[in-house]
């Protein structure tokens, strides 16, 4: 049986852990101040977060958020952790900047640092890099949250071998951005009485739709 | 040279968004790859963008690569070198 351990859900310049809200900003952020700021409100020190693009960014402070107060990394074998992410926009945003960058053929200088996150699994390479997760990985793009996919995805991995997961949502597209990323793990026997979900499609949509939105 | 050097140490901190790094603390003559800055593949060819963009030096030879982006200072003395300070 597996179960969530803990989850973090990013949007509307908020950031909330397990339904509560942990940091907010003014609402009128931009996307990339919003996130420098949730950066800081983290007080981790990770250099590369600055050379990500801001679907990464969202991913990984989301992803941050979820595990902050957890053992989740240490519990698990890292090596049988897997990375089940998706989104409906998949990597526009940043193709957008790289075609930015090159519809000026007298002034044509795409950016290899660009370029190089024009793929939406990307997202998932600077996870497992920061947290050295070497198991399963898979990026999905479908139109909304798809509760169903990633659930029954994530459950045949864990028939196989898996046995830690981090999965959600990381979308970014114009000015519209969300990340929803729950940690689920294998458990021996689940207790009714714990605050923990099992992992099923009911207890996803229940997550995600259980937050206190102040704005 | 110190004045080019400056330059770039403000050039480099914005190609390579270098956003927790501040220009007096880059050591001129430290490795810019693997110590020093740390930088990394990716920055390498930013690097060489980066040449292009604001000096119009193209590096020809991948190779000479190694040598000119030792460090900040061997970086300035090659732009030096091509006349274009």
């Amino acid at each position: 049986m597996s179960e969530i351990k803990s989850y973090a859900h990013i949007k509307n310049n908020q950031v909330l852990v397990n339904g509560e809200v942990v940091f907010q900003s003014d609402s009128s952020l931009a996307l990339t101040e919003f996130l420098s700021e949730a950066y800081k409100a983290l007080s981790v020190s990770y250099p590369k977060f600055h050379k990500m693009d801001a679907q990464c960014k969202l991913g990984f402070l989301c992803t941050e958020f979820a595990l902050k107060g957890t053992n989740f990394l240490t519990e698990n074998d890292l090596s049988k952790t897997a990375i089940v992410l998706s989104n409906a926009a998949s990597s526009l945003e940043t193709d957008r900047v790289h075609q930015h960058s090159i519809d000026d053929k007298s002034n044509y200088f795409p950016s290899p640092a660009v370029f190089v996150y024009t793929l939406p699994n990307i997202t998932i390479g600077e996870l497992a890099i920061k947290h050295k997760i070497t198991g399963e990985n898979a990026f999905f793009v479908s139109s909304q949250l798809d509760a169903n996919l990633l659930v029954n995805y994530t459950q045949t991995l864990f028939q196989n071998g898996t046995e830690a997961a981090i999965i959600g949502w990381v979308e970014v597209d114009g000015d519209n951005f969300e990340g929803f990323i729950f940690l689920v793990q294998n458990t021996e026997n689940i207790n009714k009485n714990s605050i923990f979900k099992p992992l099923n499609e009911t207890s996803v949509i229940t997550i995600y739709n259980q937050n206190k939105w102040t704005h | 040279m110190d004045a080019l050097i400056e330059k770039l140490k403000g050039q480099i901190i914005e190609q390579l968004n270098l956003a927790e790094v501040k220009p007096e603390e880059i050591n001129p003559d430290s490795p810019l790859f693997g110590e020093g800055l740390g930088l990394d593949s990716i920055d390498a060819l930013e690097l060489i963008v980066l040449l292009e963009k604001h000096y119009g030096i193209k590096i020809q030879d991948p190779k000479d690569g190694k040598t000119i982006f030792q460090s900040l200072r061997t970086m300035a003395e090659y732009i030096k070198s091509q006349g274009k300070s």
